[in-house]
């Protein structure tokens, strides 16, 4: 059966272009301006989903995207409202929140037998008890509960884009104030955007007698004065700083106005009747729009009850479409006790007013029209209930924001309708709140339960916290508390409305993907060299280019080239660089010659070690410090953060980025650096933390005898451009030599074997220096410096934990975080454990008890739930006197 | 917090861009007892109301400056970079 009626000028649909697409399985026929919703009421749909509790059957109420009623799944997207969402030839539309379909659900079983046995608060009293079935209670209710399905599996489709914009005026809603308020803000100058949800401007214009004409010349008018029309589009809510996110198709567009105009009309409100969610009863709206946009009748013989000029339009509508209006009824003339709809199957049959029955398949009702206030109230507004006309007006609209036309109270004078028609006698649920099933009789008793605040009761019920968000529900349920209570709205107050207003989908949220990922210079080289690489923080850098144990061997026995480009490095300078240094670190730089370098450590104020590096003076006023690879951002923050308290005459400059660095380290690694440097390297003109300028292979490069992995080596700085042609340049030249380059895993070997801490790896944001055991750190026989206060108050109290050296008497590699126990109980941890062939044992460093941090002291390592033997070292497990890397 | 920041560099940004260390705290001068250390270290006033907050560019100019922010309503009612201590910029 298909009920379209003669084609009209102003209708949406394209009768020409036929779109297909199926329901549960069965082809529903529509055409080009449909909504999936449209097409199926146009081939006899009436039952469109069932409810959230009972699984009643339930229709279109308000047809315009605000309730639960037309929520199915479109082509596996739960929760689509149907009756605006547009069609789309071949979807796949299922029903949802059913066992079998939406005309034969058997979860509708709970509707006749449970119905009396759920009132609020039901589950939490009832699953309670005894508490060991609660596993498998939890099991039933979560499947249950809530409303679509989401498939865990699925995949992101499609392009999400987010766009930072500012206009002067933003208008929410393009009915005629809205259109207007446009056109006048345009006119006198501003740049003006208008968020409207409908496929066109125009609200309720569109549904008026006249047709679409004023709203389309409206629209013309505003687009030709440069007003920006932003629809179908929502408004997701009002944030600080009068920033509103827009849902546009796939764009979030996070919009910043100097004045939000929230022109966003009235929200129309069901009446509270036993049978008021039959199938078949709806808003005024609904039933215009089936006829105006898609020449639908809405259904045969109808009965219209209203409080204000919508049911009048409504008539008018109904019988231009051939329906006929059994009945009327205007409640600002007659206010009757009891209307009670009865129906069959779910669907409305008839509707008796004071007892007189009338026969009809359509019941279109309504009370006082609601200021859509909701994104007033986002932006801070209060709302007072006016106890005339039966509605919450928004007041105390804060500044940067202006309400206009319905959304800002303008709705007439409706009549009060009664909080609920029920009278005494009718069994038949009322409902307050559709979607989420709560009748007059729950709310009641929620009541009687002591839940006697508004707000209590929305958390108790859960009405107003289902997909309407309160647009439907949340007046009738204050004032029927109202009226329960035998207080007045206005002390029973309204819930508190927060973002989102409209759904918003968290792939638009989401926007698109970043994983930004930095890369050294050297990149493509290491790939080249067969690296595997890893993630390090935002760096991507070579875990090992083969074997690492081999790139160990390499490194002890030869040399070793690895890129450290991703080293923090800042250059410090100006008159009170030294000074800054001395105040900033816990050791000393002062007195520290130019050419030379130190190992500094950054503690803050609590004492608590935050990073580590080196620090060369290049000059009297200039140092070059070497930060974690993750921390130079934060340890240039820190720098220029205490140099806007202290003001020393001081620059820091993040050379991160612009520089690269390689270390070669290794016996041969100054046979190497002979062969390519132009200046001299032997053991007494460039000694151990020593800092000298020089050309490596032509590269001007800053050279830095350290050594992290143990050996003799060098750190060459030198400009990024050149990573891979030095980086070339030493493999090539160290073939000779057996040069290998190697990689994060073998790098941690290496420094573990010399006892170097990683901070982040064996400290936390609990370590000191005391306790990690770097007391020759700490000058406390220097002035003021950053963490001082707490280190001494660390060596008044005295030491508590210490970061040692271990090695263990076992061939399993226990985890790092691993367990240290000490009579049966948890007393530390390890941080880093690795097989060392240097050492020809596991060693590792851990966190024990002070009083273990004596050279061979044991204590028990849980390795896979074994205890295992552990002894202590307080020495580096190689190369204890530091020849090697002297030499 | 979507409000906007007006740094005393660039104008009026999100403040996405900036991070904050929070309330300007007083830090002591000399040797503190235990309690005024940890009073320094971990205790914030955490005023409802204005107070003056240090606040850092991240992703625009890098610059620290100070800000007077309402926490009630987060309005930032006036930003400054900080006059040195030795009054020498
Ligand atoms: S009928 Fe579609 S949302 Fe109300
Ligand atoms: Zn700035």
């Amino acid at each position: 059966m298909v009920s379209r009626l003669r084609a009209r000028e102003d209708e949406r649909i394209d009768r020409g272009r036929p779109v297909t697409f199926t329901f549960d399985g069965t082809a529903v026929r529509g055409f080009e301006g449909d909504t999936f919703g449209s097409a199926m009421y146009a081939e006899g749909r009436r039952v469109f989903s069932r409810s959230f509790k009972y699984h009643r059957p339930r229709g279109l109420v308000c047809c315009a995207g605000q309730c639960a009623n037309c929520m199915a799944t479109v082509d596996g997207r739960p929760n689509v409202r149907l009756c605006v969402e547009p069609i789309r030839e071949g979807a796949d539309v299922n029903g949802q929140n059913v066992l079998g379909s939406v005309d034969r659900d058997f979860l509708s079983a709970v509707d006749r037998f449970a119905g009396p046995f759920t009132p609020p608060g039901f589950y939490y009293k009832t699953f309670i008890r005894p508490r060991r079935l609660w596993p498998l209670y939890e099991k039933l209710l979560r499947n249950a509960a809530g409303l679509g399905k989401l498939n865990p599996e699925a995949t992101r489709e499609g392009r999400f884009e987010k766009e930072h914009r500012s206009v002067d005026v933003l208008v929410v809603g393009g009915g005629s104030e809205g259109l207007q308020a446009a056109i006048e803000a345009a006119q006198a100058g501003s740049s003006v955007a208008l968020v409207d949800d409908g496929p066109e401007p125009g609200g309720a214009l569109l549904l008026t007698e006249s047709g679409d004409e004023p709203a389309r010349a409206l629209a013309n008018k505003a687009r030709e004065v440069g007003v920006e029309l932003l629809c179908p589009a929502r408004a997701v809510g009002v944030y600080e700083g009068n920033l509103v996110p827009i849902e546009y198709d796939n764009v979030l567009i996070r919009m910043r106005a100097t004045e939000i105009v929230v022109a966003a009309g009235v929200v129309e409100q069901p009446l509270v009747f036993p049978g008021n969610d039959l199938v078949g009863v709806m808003l005024p709206g609904a039933a215009s729009r089936l006829v105006r946009f898609w020449s639908i009748k809405p259904g045969e013989r109808a009965v219209v009850i209203t409080a204000d000029d919508s049911g009048a339009r409504a008539v008018e509508t109904l019988k231009a479409a051939g329906v006929r209006v059994a009945a009327t009824v205007d409640l600002r003339a007659t206010m009757p006790e009891t209307i009670v709809a009865s129906g069959k199957k779910g669907r409305v049959t008839g509707v008796s007013i004071d007892g007189d029955s009338v026969r009809c398949d359509l019941v279109v009702a309504s009370g006082s029209p609601q200021p859509a206030h909701a994104l007033l109230s986002h932006a801070g507004a209060r709302v007072d209930y006016d106890a005339g006309r039966g509605v919450f007006v928004p007041v105390e609209v804060p500044d940067g924001i202006r309400a206009v036309g319905g959304a800002a109270g303008d709705v007439g004078q409706p009549g009060l309708p009664r909080p609920s028609f029920g009278g005494s006698g009718s069994k038949a649920k009322e409902f307050v709140c559709i979607c989420e099933d709560q009748t007059t009789k729950d709310l009641r008793y929620a009541h009687a339960e002591g839940y006697d605040s508004i707000e209590l009761s929305k958390r108790y019920t859960t009405v107003t916290m289902g997909p309407c968000q309160g647009r439907l529900c949340h007046l009738n349920s204050v004032r029927l508390y109202a009226e329960t209570s035998g207080t007045d709205e206005s002390l029973i107050g309204t819930t508190t409305a927060r973002p989102p207003w409209s759904p918003v989908s968290l792939e638009v949220l989401a926007g698109r993907p970043h994983e930004p990922a930095r890369r050294t210079s050297m990149h493509d080289r290491h790939k080249k060299l067969g690296a595997t690489m890893m993630w390090t923080g935002e760096w991507r850098r070579p875990y090992a280019y083969g074997d690492p144990a081999a790139e160990v061997r390499g490194v002890h026995e030869a040399v070793g080239i690895i890129d450290v480009s991703t080293l923090g490095k800042i250059l410090v300078s100006g008159r009170d660089a030294a000074t800054f240094l001395e105040r900033i670190y816990p050791n000393r730089f002062g007195d520290m010659a130019s050419g030379r370098i130190r190992y500094g450590v950054l503690t803050s104020d609590a004492g608590r070690i935050t990073d580590d590096g080196t620090i060369a003076r290049l000059a009297d006023d200039t140092f070059y410090v070497t930060t974690t690879s993750t921390g130079a951002g934060a340890v240039v923050e820190w720098f220029e953060w205490w140099n806007a308290i202290w003001g020393y005459e001081l620059d820091v400059v993040n050379v991160t980025g612009s520089l690269a660095a390689i270390n070669v380290a290794g016996p041969d690694a100054r046979a190497l650096m002979e062969r390519l440097v132009d200046i001299p390297v032997d053991a007494d003109s460039f000694r151990y933390l020593d800092a000298r300028q020089g050309h490596v292979a032509g590269v001007p490069s800053l050279l830095l005898r350290i050594g992290f992995v143990g050996e003799l080596g060098y750190e060459i700085h030198f400009p990024s451009v050149q990573g891979e042609f030095l980086l070339d340049a030493l493999v090539t030249e160290g073939a000779d030599f057996g040069a290998v380059p190697f990689g994060l895993e073998s790098q941690r070997v290496l420094r573990l074997e010399k006892a170097h801490i990683l901070v982040g790896q064996d400290t936390d944001s609990e370590s000191n220096l005391l306790e990690a055991s770097m007391p020759w750190i700490l000058k406390l026989d220097k002035g003021d410096f950053v963490g001082r206060w707490s280190a001494e108050q660390v060596k008044a109290r005295g030491l508590e934990t210490r970061l040692v050296g271990f090695r263990l008497k076992t061939d399993d590699l226990p985890v790092e975080g691993g367990q240290i126990v000490g009579d049966g109980q948890p007393v530390g941890r390890i941080t880093s454990v690795r097989r060392s062939e240097a050492a020809d044992a596991i060693i590792g460093l851990a966190w024990v008890p002070a009083d273990k941090a004596v050279e061979g002291a044991s204590f028990e390592a849980r390795v896979d739930g074994e205890l295992i033997p552990a002894e202590v070292t307080l020495e580096p497990f190689y190369d204890p006197d530091g020849e090697r890397l002297r030499s | 917090m979507t409000f906007q920041v007006p740094c005393p560099n660039c104008g009026p940004r999100p403040v996405e861009e900036f991070t904050t260390t929070g309330e300007v705290r007083e830090r002591p001068v000399e040797s503190p007892s235990r309690r005024d250390l940890s009073h320094y270290i971990y205790f914030r006033r955490n005023a409802r109301g204005v107070q003056t907050e240090w606040w850092y560019h991240r992703f625009g100019c890098e610059l620290w400056f100070l800000a007077d922010r309402d926490t009630h309503d987060n309005r930032v009612l006036e930003t400054r970079l900080p006059t040195s201590s030795r009054g020498e910029w």
